[in-house]
């Protein structure tokens, strides 16, 4: 089972370690989340943990949600989300920090990236482009997309200009620098998917 | 920004406050590792920028040696730096001194910076060692 965690990117910035080398890291608040539902395979079909993240308003909550946490004795909370249940004893209302993560542990971060809008072929798939200059016309345009009576029409899902970015991205294999457990910071070394202040779930290799 | 400020000094691995500014001559004692063994090696010249602030907080020392222009970066709170040992103030009108790599022998100079006596400067901070240095005979045994 592994331990998950909700919490924000803040930003970036670098830490000195030991040997003196510097080792670029990522500042994110992770934490304190709220057990706000156990979910069984009995009951709900599958297994996990419901965490809520960061306190808000009880203005800013739905009148069902809001009754659902007051029945269970839980401070409005901003953010709800699901991970894998990492520990059998954690039961509702139990609180999880960012005391379960120690450094040097590997994890993965979830997060959603930062939105690009429509960007052209060479930005969002990498394509080469042609000469900038020689007499050349053909600068970033995406080129051929594809040949004449065979196959007579585009294939589908052809690499081509759109919209890019803000989507879940994944990163694996990042390393825990430094926890600072009275401030629920941890800083993650390596640049971590998403703009500051962006949702992130942090999870245990 | 104020969180990362605010970690930042909590990260800091050593607190050395500024006692060179940009046109000092300065001495860099910097620590040298080669396996578990430690020296110290001396780099003198002319602070020519001091770059970033926090932790990512640098300095370029310029120095001609044997004719060639040699510029080294140091982080500012690397531990490998065991002490930073002001030579002379110079005496400057701009905070980055790019100007010098275009100039050698007697432009390249800065004039003095003249500093009343008894003015407080900041201490030079010695750093101890992280790694203890073994007697030549002793690593004679082991080896």
């Amino acid at each position: 089972m592994k331990k998950a965690l909700i919490g924000r990117k803040i930003g970036m910035s670098q830490h000195i370690a030991e040997d003196g080398t510097m080792v670029p890291v990522t500042v994110c608040t992770l934490g304190p989340c709220v057990v706000v539902q156990k979910k069984t395979p009995e009951k709900d079909g599958y297994s996990a943990l419901k965490l809520g993240f960061e306190d808000v308003p009880e203005r800013k909550l739905t009148r069902p949600l809001l009754s659902d946490l007051k029945r269970k004795n839980i401070a409005p909370k901003r953010v709800l989300g699901e991970v894998e249940i990492f520990d059998e004893s954690l039961d509702v209302g139990s609180v999880v920090t960012c005391e379960i993560f120690a450094e040097n542990q590997v994890v993965t971060v979830t997060g959603i990236t930062k939105g690009k809008g429509f960007t052209g072929a060479m930005k969002r798939h990498g394509f080469g482009g042609g000469r900038k200059t020689h007499g050349s016309d053909f600068h970033r345009a995406p080129g051929s997309i594809g040949a004449h009576t065979y196959p007579g029409e585009v294939w589908k899902g052809k690499k081509m200009p759109g919209r890019d970015g803000g989507g879940r991205v994944t990163v694996k294999n990042l390393k825990i620098v430094k926890v600072l457990k009275d401030r629920n910071i941890v800083l993650i070394s390596g640049a971590i998917p998403g703009r500051k202040d962006s949702l992130i779930t942090v999870k245990e290799k | 920004m104020n969180i990362i400020e605010t970690v930042q000094k909590e990260i800091m691995p050593l607190d050395r406050p500024m006692n060179f500014e940009v046109g000092d001559t300065v001495k860099v004692h910097y620590r040298i590792v080669e396996g578990s063994r430690e020296r110290i090696q001396v780099f003198e010249g002319i602070v020519i920028a001091i770059n970033n602030k926090g932790v990512g907080k640098s300095f370029t020392v310029r120095r001609i040696s044997y004719d060639v222009g040699v510029e080294r970066v140091f982080p500012l709170y690397s531990a490998r730096i065991a002490r930073i040992e002001p030579i002379r103030k110079g005496k400057i009108r701009r905070a980055k001194l790019y100007f010098l790599r275009e100039r050698t022998g007697k432009s390249a100079r800065l004039k003095e910076k003249r500093v009343a006596r008894g003015k407080a400067v900041a201490p030079v901070v010695e750093v101890p060692a992280t790694h203890e240095a073994i007697p030549e005979n002793q690593e004679n045994e082991n080896a």
